[in-house]
């Protein structure tokens, strides 16, 4: 099969709530951030107002590289809703500062990806202001 | 027995506020949780146990302890309401008296007016749903994993397709009766990358129950009993966006089921696995100390899952992956299958001779993000 993603994916506005508003802010202006404990400096995944490694409420944003490589991915043929009847990469990105994220692969060949490629961050506007965050290969990667 | 004496409350909290229209409801969970944990000069790290209603968001307890970082070997959503709450101590001081967990956080935490739907604003749906993860999906991304890792082939996955329909050949109530081979599993269509349309379980309505009694009322009863030995479980999540997808949450809910039964592996005369997917088994048998990590591919191969005779007799019905898996829930069809075979009522022709002692594994959710993980081992009422 040689399917590539040049068909434009869906882009579902996400749900954003009183926690989650400061990293959604931050992708309609192309930026990816992390929530970090002030406590014990774990990086959180997902973003939250809680550390879920010592129980401190006092979280900071940190800016993210936006680099990362593919942990495992697959080729979606049954997708549902805005995704139906299309074939695309969903995908955890192991993000250069820890966290493992699930994400879609776009500018792809399908047939090219691999577990442990370098990607790299690309916004896709949804219609109500957040950008989706995800990744295509890395260039010169 | 009796809880009489067994537990004892020593922390306690009630969150400050009474409108709260800032705060998401695991924000609410969090608070109260450190607060009643400072109360008792307890640490999160502490909590074993985790009772709270089905107001839970998303998977409820799991998503909750997911958003917690909670580390857990017992969980309860029994959900009555306003009530709720006190069955949950009532059940808690019952897990504490049977040693399934040493310190249980009971929580409530909600919204009187307005508050949000379960499922559409669970904590981790923003970072979840746009991009499309239907339920295949995230058991390839699991199945791509170990391939990756372990270098096991589609080729062994489809062999756990071949065992279970061979098995279910000889249910006339399967969904599924045909007979499948390798090449015929490779060659179906791929769904998600590595995983085919015969690696996916059937789609059924139905059901199933169980009766349990105490010993007295099993004495008077005429059928065959079935003896419940051990129990295990747990949740697995992303442990903050750090998820292993090599491993399930059988890794912990086996062990405690093997240990609470007072057996080993090579008691093992029948095992249901939980069969959603070829990939779960793979995981699963691996997880609950079958084979090696790594090795499962191996294991699955050469008519090793195969009743009589194989290493492993699993899923003798025909499974999730040929006979039934209702409501999109495995779990209580794992629990029947282990009783015909503990009863000698199996199909004659995949009835393991003499089976005494049998292992039923159940996973639920996803094993690419968050799931239960819960283990039973039963016994012949001799056993």
């Amino acid at each position: 099969m040689t399917d590539t993603a040049d068909r434009a994916l869906p882009t579902p506005a996400p749900v954003v709530n009183a926690e989650t508003k400061p990293f959604w802010d931050a992708t309609a202006q192309g930026k990816l951030l992390l929530a970090r404990c002030r406590g014990c400096s774990t990086v959180i995944w997902y973003p939250r107002a809680f550390c879920p490694e010592c129980g401190s409420f006092e979280i900071e944003w940190i800016e993210a590289s936006g680099r990362g490589t593919i942990y495992s991915y697959t080729v979606n043929r049954r997708g549902q809703g805005d995704y139906r009847d299309l074939a695309y990469v969903v995908a955890y990105v192991e993000l250069a500062e820890g966290p493992r994220v699930l994400t879609n692969i776009v500018d792809c060949d399908f047939e090219q990806l691999k577990v442990g490629q370098p990607v790299e961050v690309v916004f896709h506007p949804t219609p109500n202001g957040p950008a989706l965050p995800r990744f295509k290969p890395a260039s010169g990667g | 027995m009796s809880i009489r004496g067994k537990a004892f409350i020593v922390g306690a909290y009630e969150h400050p506020g009474r409108q709260l229209p800032d705060k998401t409801i695991p924000q609410i969970h969090a608070e109260i949780a450190i607060g009643a944990l400072k109360d008792a000069g307890l640490e999160l790290k502490d909590v074993d146990g985790f009772f709270s209603d089905a107001m839970g968001l998303g998977m409820g307890v799991v998503s909750m302890a997911e958003y917690l970082g909670l580390k857990l070997s017992y969980m309860d959503s029994t959900e009555s309401g306003g009530s709720s709450y006190l069955c949950h101590v009532g059940h808690a001081a019952t897990a504490i008296a049977e040693g399934k967990c040493k310190v249980a956080l009971v929580s409530l935490a909600g919204k009187g007016r307005g508050g949000p739907g379960r499922y559409s604003e669970a904590p981790e749906l923003g970072f979840e749903a746009p991009y499309g993860p239907v339920t295949v999906a995230w058991y390839a991304l699991a199945a791509q994993r170990h391939m990756y890792e372990f270098g096991t082939t589609s080729r062994q996955l489809a062999e756990i397709k071949v065992a279970a329909s061979h098995h279910a050949q000889y249910n006339p109530d399967a969904q599924l009766k045909n007979k499948v081979t390798v090449d015929e599993v490779l060659a179906s269509p791929v769904v998600a990358d590595p995983l085919h349309r015969l690696d996916c379980c059937v789609i059924t309505d139905g059901g199933g129950a169980v009766i349990v009694v105490s010993p007295e009322i099993a004495r008077d009863l005429p059928r065959r009993k079935v003896k419940i030995l051990g129990h295990g479980e747990a949740p697995k999540h992303t442990n903050n966006g750090r998820i292993d997808l090599t491993y399930t949450g059988a890794v912990w809910s086996g062990p405690r089921a093997f240990e609470e039964a007072g057996v080993t592996h090579s008691d093992i005369d029948y095992a249901s696995i939980y069969d959603s997917f070829t990939i779960t088994v793979l995981l699963q048998i691996e997880d609950l100390g079958f084979c090696e990590k790594g090795k499962g591919g191996e294991f699955v191969s050469d008519g090793g899952l195969i009743s009589p005779g194989g290493r492993l007799p699993f899923n003798t019905d025909g499974g999730g992956l040929c006979n039934n898996h209702p409501a999109n829930r495995g779990g209580m069809t794992k629990i029947l299958e282990a009783v015909r075979q503990l009863r000698g009522e199996a199909r004659p022709e995949v009835q393991v001779p003499d089976c005494q002692v049998a292992l039923a594994h159940g996973t639920g959710g996803s094993i690419g993000s968050r799931m239960g993980s819960a283990t039973l081992i039963l016994g012949q009422e001799d056993a």
